[in-house]
């Protein structure tokens, strides 16, 4: 199932990425086994779509690499970012299983872009999914060659050696044997990953497949796991940078007089850009609001009400994203047709960390930018073009970040640090407060989705007819047995065509299939109802895909579904979906309180296949995150937003998902060995909109077509029932 | 600009500063305690949450002058040495985090909570950590941890 092209996230700052000097990375292991991973990747591992680095001046020649030092351990130096999806985790485990070290023996060095190989960012569940199969091959590429210097030391023939805890032994003398760190120590060995060595069977998996514990877990319970705005250079001032009301306003005039008299401000101006800066950020906080602006107001009209109208005005350019058979022949064979159109909101990103940057210029010239970013090296090549540095006279640093989902693929905040930091002399931080990040976030973006779906006489779907606007293809694979389907999308959920909307839009997690996978499931529940079927019984008439049908079974046994017809007054929806190459089932229950129009989800199951499970336990946290935040789009968040401004500006109005909105979840996941590991970040979060809406309508017979399903909206839905 | 005294996971401090600097802000870059996280600055997600007399406070909306006298604790005072406390190693055993910034509050929470009522129902957990947000959506482990911190505490109580 490829993705359309656009649906590839490009950062901005990716086309233009510049080769590292690679006596950099030389630099920093002289000595020892060092394994250089080929960005090629082996056979299948990376889909073509995906293997953008090769049509860009990126490295030619890695994306990771691994190193064994004298001392026997092992570093593994990716340029993927922790934000909490466990990764520290999961990457060391995967390189531990084929060198046969315990795991502890394996160091990771993330996101550092002076260290670790070029990387286009850490998003699309891609980590384990896509470079996991290259730590493996490079895994086992190094322990063939330290089993070869083995065999070389110990004059035994390599069939005769063995491999446990990193110790290399006769399998016919155990007193011969050699540690890797004896091997490796003291040498300058090089070896390019070539892909021949022999991997590990999945059945013989040792360090694979178990719940290790998170290696971030002592220091981020206890307030020791530094993020970017944590780290405190000398004399490090923060910045507070005057922004328009709106987007779309112009500030013609600013007078910072006011400002500039309270004690240990500084203004500092580059270009458009000025800030307040202090040492002490409410001091900055309290400056910045004597700064008085003169201000053109935003002319767009564009609110949360109308701002449907306007992508289906907008939006023309039409691309197809999948199709089979002929819906013209569709028309004719079906006996009955169901079309509904399906509208969805802004949604923000929210991490509980707002963009934060800090910049700091060497002594030696170059400027250092520790940022909370999903995308450290097209930050570098940002950052370098806003200054008109050399790209290697920047380098970024990426310690813990503090919630991604997409939105910290853009790095604004990172570009401003660094240019306040040449201006000022100083370094500085810029950590936007959260009306910031209301305002600048690159929301997931508005979506209108209409559906046009038959059924013939024996209730077998013939046609489909999906016309998608603002939310791209992802997620809206067809995998039931549709004879004449047909996809077009109108702008992809980037906003690629003109002024679709007012403000930036970009990746949230699983972009667009969040919109896709609920319009889809939806409509499917609403054939289902037509035809008088049971909804889970219908999915199965219509398909035959085994390993989805597997994973459907296993979540109704899991959630004790019982077949009868909706609206069957239980509150039990089902949905199913397709993301980053893993399969995923939903079931829930809810009640809706007819008198307010609130829906309390009371149960979630999801089952979920994603092949090989790296960590069994972190790939169920991953599960449970998705569960959770998919309520937010589903039940409540909507950024409103009027003349340019973005009327939500704080937790005040825009709810996240609290405690007291906690369903059960059970979570399982599929035994499936045969599959190499796929993605896990995505997954359970894209069936959660059409798993809520179809538990509503079995509840309450009213089905909603536009997200978030507010107790307004319900409270609407069910007055016209 | 008086000196403000009060003691800090358990050191005495004084600060001279404005005296309606935010706290967070005066933990943060005056005296260096980075544990405690800036999330909203307006008091709805308490990434911001320490303890001030044993209750949790967001800092980001207390000024300064109101910790005088008093006796603040953020998350990097409630391990003794390496020896973490019985929430936070419940933490670690249940996973109730995921990218970790909001744990610095949620462990504060849950530490008041307890303190408050050794021995809460899963609602009256629910509750009391309701106004901490965490966008990961680890909720669930949460809610486990802290059950499983009440009843080691009450274990090594008896």
């Amino acid at each position: 199932m490829n993705r359309p092209e656009d649906e590839m996230i490009v950062p901005e700052g990716w086309g233009f990425v510049e080769t590292i000097d690679r006596r950099d990375f030389l630099r920093l292991t002289s000595t020892g086994l060092l394994v250089v991973f080929a960005v090629k990747p082996p056979e299948g591992a990376m889909r073509p779509v995906w293997n953008f680095a090769e049509q860009q001046r990126t490295p030619p020649d890695f994306n990771a690499f691994l190193h064994i030092g004298a001392n026997g351990r092992v570093t593994l130096l990716v340029g993927k970012i922790e934000m909490g999806q466990g990764i520290i985790t999961g990457l060391p485990q995967i390189v531990a299983e084929e060198l046969n070290v315990p795991l502890e023996m394996v160091d990771c060095v993330m996101g550092d872009t002076d260290l670790c190989p070029f990387d286009s960012g850490t998003f699309g569940s891609l980590s384990v999914w896509r470079l996991g199969p290259i730590l493996h091959a490079a895994a086992a590429e190094a322990r063939a060659v330290l089993v070869q210097l083995a065999s070389e030391k110990l004059g035994v023939p390599v069939a005769d050696l063995s491999v446990k805890d990193g110790v290399v032994v006769s399998k016919t003398d155990a007193n011969k044997k050699a540690t890797y760190g004896e091997l490796a120590g003291g040498k300058k060995i090089e070896r390019r990953f070539e892909g021949k060595a022999a991997l590990d069977k999945v059945s013989e998996y040792t360090i694979i497949g178990k719940s290790y514990p998170r290696r971030d877990a002592v220091e981020k319970v206890t307030g020791k796991a530094m993020y970017a705005g944590d780290i405190a250079p000398p004399n490090a001032m923060h910045a507070r940078i005057v922004r328009p009301p709106a987007h779309g306003a112009s500030i013609t005039a600013i007078d910072t007089s006011a400002a500039e008299k309270l004690p240990g401000v500084r203004i500092v101006k580059d270009g458009e850009l000025v800030a307040v800066l202090h040492a002490h950020r409410d001091e900055a906080d309290k400056a910045l609001k004597l700064v008085k602006t003169t201000v053109t107001p935003s002319p767009n009209t564009l609110d949360h009400e109308n701002i449907f109208a306007h992508l289906e005005e907008v939006a023309v350019e039409k691309r197809p994203a999948g199709a089979a058979g002929d819906v013209a022949a569709g028309e004719k064979a079906a006996t009955q047709v169901v079309a509904a159109k399906y509208l969805k909101g802004y949604v923000a990103h929210s991490p509980m960390e707002t963009h934060t940057a800090i910049a700091a210029v060497g002594a030696d010239g170059r400027v250092t930018v520790w940022a909370s970013t999903q995308t450290p090296y097209p930050l570098q090549t940002q950052v370098a073009r806003a200054l008109k540095f050399a790209p290697e006279k920047v380098r970024v640093i990426t310690p813990f970040v503090g919630g991604g989902f997409g939105g910290k693929s853009a790095n604004a905040q990172g570009v401003e640090a660094a240019r306040l930091a040449v201006a000022a002399g100083v370094p500085v931080r810029v950590a936007w407060s959260r009306d910031e990040e209301f305002f600048y976030d690159t929301f997931d973006p508005a979506a209108v989705i209409s559906i046009r779906a038959g059924l013939d006489a024996s209730k077998r779907i013939v046609l489909w007819d999906n016309e998608i606007t603002g939310a791209g293809g992802r997620g809206a694979g067809m995998f039931y047995d549709v004879p004449n389907h047909r996809t077009v999308t109108k702008g992809s959920w980037s906003g690629n065509q003109g002024a679709m909307h007012p403000f930036a839009v970009g990746p949230w997690r699983a972009p667009g299939a969040n919109a896709n996978v609920w319009a889809r499931e939806s409509h499917i529940d609403a054939l289902a109802a037509k035809v008088g079927m049971d909804p889970v019984e219908f999915r199965l008439l219509n398909l035959q895909n085994p390993r989805m049908r597997r994973v459907l079974d296993a979540c109704a046994k899991k959630f004790g579904w019982t077949p009868k017809p909706g609206p069957s007054k239980r509150g039990y929806g089902v949905a199913i979906g397709e993301d980053a190459g893993t399969y995923v089932a939903n079931m829930a229950e809810v009640k809706v309180d007819a008198a307010t129009g609130a829906i309390k989800v009371i149960r979630v199951v999801c089952a979920q296949d994603m092949g090989v499970v790296v960590n069994p336990e972190g790939a169920m946290q991953q599960m449970e995150g998705c569960i959770m935040m998919g309520l937010g789009y589903t039940l409540a968040e909507e950024a409103r937003f009027k003349n340019g401004e973005v009327l939500d500006k704080n937790f005040g109005s825009y709810t996240l998902p609290k405690f007291s909105w906690m369903p059960k979840i059970e979570t399982m996941l599929i035994d499936n060995p045969d599959l190499p590991s796929q993605g896990g970040g995505e997954p359970a979060i894209v069936s959660m909109g059409a798993v809520i809406a179809n538990a509503v309508f079995d509840a309450t017979g009213v089905r909603l077509t536009q997200l978030p399903m507010t107790p307004t909206r319900v409270k609407a839905a069910l007055g016209k029932k | 600009m008086k000196p403000i005294a009060f003691t800090l996971n358990g050191v005495a401090r004084s600060v001279t500063v404005e005296e309606d600097r935010d706290l967070l802000w005066v933990l943060r870059d005056d005296l260096g305690f980075t544990g405690t996280k800036f999330g909203c600055g307006a008091s709805f997600c308490g990434a911001c949450t320490v303890l001030v007399d044993g209750k949790e406070v967001r800092s980001c909306v207390t000024p300064i002058r109101s910790v005088a006298g008093k006796k603040v604790v953020t998350v990097e005072g409630l391990a003794k040495g390496d020896k973490l406390t019985p929430v936070q190693e419940a933490f670690i055993e249940h996973v109730g985090f995921q990218c970790g910034y909001c744990t610095s509050g949620m462990v504060i929470g849950a530490t008041a909570l307890l303190a408050a009522n050794p021995k809460p129902t899963r609602e009256q957990i629910i509750r009391g950590l309701e106004r901490h947000l965490c966008r990961c959506g680890a909720h669930q482990r949460v809610v486990a941890a802290v059950e499983s911190a009440a009843q080691k505490m009450a274990g090594g109580k008896s």
